[in-house]
């Protein structure tokens, strides 16, 4: 009990459980002794209201029984279990732990289930149905949150289904993905680009890469200044997965579409996280979701897309 | 008020006692000091034939053929009846039901209370005296203990003898009895949970699981327990409805009555004599009714909350006024007020069509017309909707706004089935995924769902769609509401 910076209310807790189960016996032990008067009609003779008598119906013997194994119960329990104070029981048992063999037991439990996709390749286990039904259910579980149930994402969170890759589309990138987690960091560049007019043009520019709506003055005049551009997203604009540069060339915009939303990345930056998922689910978990995402952009009917 | 007299109130002290604290009482010389708690006096009822036996016995053959035998029936390929709790379906013959069906549950329950609420009303503690399972295994282990022990007084002669082997003998086929039933009770109680011939074959090579294990010998030592040593302080001290169905007894309730008018003044008298000869009433004081009484009270004090309502004395003293050649009836089935105005057995029956009687029928009815009339009508899928959470709406090519959703569609049939999905609500409101969905047989899927809309074809802000989802290849149409989202 970390939580607390003196051991009172640990000394507190224990003294008011024992004197309580105490207490509980030695008023067992006085009931025992204790005789009442009982006329023979059964009755105490005490009345109320001129009529209402109170009858003597004693417990039954057994009855004892039970508190003293209820009495029993209890300090077994105290002793084994975290029940005084911070004191941890016989047992060192915790929820923490109880949670982490949990844990354990069902992972052991649904482990011969992926025995037979562990050694399969990814595009395999993408075409077995069985597979592509646990990890449709470990994507809802674990994925959808973010990434949306089907899979589209939305501002900020990657579509999934459209072979656009930050990071890279080969089940063995996915898994890494997954696996580890990816940090995408796109730093403040408005100093490096220029002046705001140079950063709108370089905005334009972008654009014109994708053949969206821009204005072809302001592109010209932003290709001179792409360069401060091209050390991630390369000369040509089409990215680099190994540093999880995006492509600028799709018309794919995870982070809002339009000149101001391209100015305000150059100028703000942007810092994006995938949590790691390892301590979360199994290796071989991850390798049937792995699969089933790789799937999603690589069976086409697998998913109806737009 | 006849009894205006104040009682005067007299003081009784509970002290321990140390040296003749009795004595210094003043409480009159019928008072005695009490412990605090009564140990167990055991019961030894004897057995007896009649008609209300036979009908307990058919009673308890009527429950436990269907106790016994009901996890084995087959339906189709399954067991007939089966509480999957692990899979969260239960199977009663063709239904498959899932834990969002409780209310059918709930209904079951209402019913119960409400039937036991009406014969109570009607006829007294029936339910107890020839339904409720601890009269049941009581009735059965009592037989036990009378083909291995003997009756009543073979009973108490063995039990006051010294051990012998013929008492030992006696005493362990008795155990070895009550252990086996007890032990096929708790089996055949889990095997509604779980399969019961694969549990019969894993019982046999002792390979049960360690739950399974626990629950067959808990509800077999509670079988043991309450019928073979607690039987009747179940009852007493135990059971709340033994309680609180006195609250439902009136004035024209039938219980378990002994006609003190006709019965007294009671009296052993030859056979041949003349009772009236003799200034003797009916009751020739045999005891025969308190001898055979399973929770141990004297029926001719009158009504008492330990009885049970079981008419054991009734049997018992119909057949002695029999010998005696005296008209049946002496303890019989009578209301109070019928006793006390001695009204005919056609004036007795009359009084069930009271009000509190009718109004408890027709609410049973009307209950008991619902649930059926509910499952009759019950849908075999169930449809539920949740919006994405993270990402209210997004913006996508083509001009569109999409919202997405997950629809969880649970076939509460026993084959695949394929629903076809459609969205209503707003124009141009179109489906982006796929509009037609298999689910396995007695699964539940959850399926993202995509919801398109032209861009200006409503205002910002939430409105009011419905899900349609129909059974393909049967019957059935579910409207599910849900809302889709223009941002600003």
């Amino acid at each position: 009990m970390s939580d607390f910076t003196s051991n009172f209310w640990s000394v507190y807790i224990t003294g008011i459980s024992l004197v309580g189960i105490v207490a509980c016996l030695v008023l067992l032990w006085f009931s025992g002794k204790a005789k009442a008067m009982t006329a023979n009609d059964n009755t105490t003779g005490h009345v109320w209201d001129g009529d209402l008598r109170e009858m003597n119906n004693p417990l039954p013997l057994w009855w004892v029984w039970l508190f003293i194994i209820t009495v029993v119960f209890g300090l077994t329990y105290l002793v084994m279990y975290p029940g005084l104070g911070s004191y941890a029981g016989k047992f060192g048992w915790s929820q923490v732990g109880q949670y982490e063999a949990e844990v354990a037991k069902g992972n052991k439990e649904v482990e011969p289930l992926y025995a037979k996709f562990n050694g399969m390749k990814p595009e395999d286990v993408a075409g077995d149905a069985q597979a592509m039904a646990i990890g449709e259910r470990l994507f809802m579980n674990n994925c959808s949150q973010c990434h949306g149930s089907d899979a589209h994402g939305s501002k900020g969170f990657p579509n999934l289904t459209d072979k656009d890759w930050l990071h890279g589309g080969a089940p063995d990138k996915i898994v890494e993905t997954i696996t580890k987690g990816r940090i995408g960091n796109m730093p403040p560049m408005a100093a490096a680009v220029g002046s705001s007019e140079d950063v709108r043009n370089v905005a334009n520019y972008v654009l014109s890469l994708s053949g969206s709506p821009h204005d072809s003055v302001k592109a010209s005049l932003g290709k001179s200044k792409f360069g401060a551009c091209a050390a991630c997203h390369g000369a040509d604009g089409k990215g680099n997965q190994a540093i999880g540069a995006p492509n600028l060339t799709d018309d794919i915009w995870l982070h809002g579409w339009g000149e101001n939303a391209i100015v305000a990345m150059i100028n703000n930056g942007k810092m994006n996280q995938m949590p790691a998922q390892e301590h979360k689910l199994t290796e071989s978990q991850i390798h049937v979701l792995a699969s089933y995402v790789w799937s999603l952009s690589n069976k086409p009917g697998a998913v109806a897309l737009n | 008020m006849e009894n205006s007299k104040p009682v005067p109130r007299k003081v009784i002290r509970i002290a321990a006692v140390t040296d003749g604290g009795a004595q210094s009482l003043s409480t009159g010389s019928d008072a005695k000091m009490g412990s605090l708690y009564q140990a167990q006096k055991k019961i030894y009822p004897r057995s007896v034939s009649g008609l209300f036996s036979k009908w307990r016995w058919a009673m308890v053959f009527l429950t436990q053929l269907v106790f016994y035998g009901l996890p084995w029936l087959e339906w189709g390929q399954r067991q007939a009846v089966l509480f999957d709790l692990e899979a969260r379906r239960f199977y009663i013959l063709g239904l498959v039901l899932y834990p969002q069906d409780f209310i059918y549950l709930a209904g079951i329950l209402v019913i119960s209370a409400l039937a036991l609420f009406l014969f109570t009303a009607v006829a007294g503690r029936q339910w107890c005296g020839y339904a409720c399972p601890q009269t049941v295994y009581t009735e059965i282990f009592l037989w036990l203990e009378k083909i291995t022990e003997g009756d009543r007084s073979a009973r108490l002669r063995l039990d006051a003898s010294p051990m012998s082997t013929n008492k030992f003998m006696r005493k362990f086929s008795k155990q070895f009895l009550w252990i086996a039933l007890a032990l096929w009770t708790g089996f055949t109680f889990v095997g509604y949970f779980t399969p019961i011939k694969e549990l019969g074959i894993n019982f046999i090579s002792l390979s049960l699981g360690p739950w399974e294990t626990f629950w067959i010998f808990f509800y077999g030592f509670a079988t043991y327990g309450n019928a073979g040593f607690m039987r009747e302080q179940v009852c007493k001290y135990m059971c709340p409805y033994a309680r609180f169905q006195s609250a439902m007894f009136d004035r024209d309730t039938l219980i378990v009555t002994y006609d003190e008018a006709r019965g007294e003044p009671r009296g052993s008298r030859s056979k041949k004599a003349d009772p009236k000869a003799l200034n003797l009433g009916s009751c020739i004081d045999c005891t025969l009714c308190v001898q055979v009484c399973p929770t141990g009270i004297d029926i001719r004090k009158g009504l008492q909350y330990e009885c049970i309502s079981c008419a054991a004395c009734i049997d018992a003293c119909d057949s002695v006024m029999d010998k005696m050649n005296y008209p049946r009836g002496l303890i019989r089935y009578s209301t109070q007020n019928a006793i006390a105005q001695g009204w005919s057995r056609g004036q007795l029956l009359r009084r069930i069509l009271r009000p509190r009687v009718l109004i408890y029928t027709a609410i049973l009815l009307a209950v008991t017309g619902s649930l059926f009339a509910s499952l009759a009508l019950r849908l075999p899928f169930k449809v539920d909707v949740s919006r994405d959470r993270a990402s209210l709406a997004r913006i996508v090519g083509g001009g569109k706004i999409e919202n997405v959703y997950r629809l969880q569609v649970m076939n509460a049939t026993e084959s695949a089935q394929n629903y076809r999905i459609t969205a209503t609500g707003l124009p141009g409101l179109t489906l982006a995924s796929e509009g037609t969905i298999s689910v396995n047989a007695t699964e539940s899927r959850s399926i993202p769902v995509t919801l398109q809309l032209p861009y200006d074809a409503a205002a910002p802000g939430s409105h009011e769609i419905h899900f349609e989802v129909e059974s393909v290849n049967a019957s059935g149409h579910v409207t599910e509401k849900s809302v889709f989202l223009v941002p600003r």
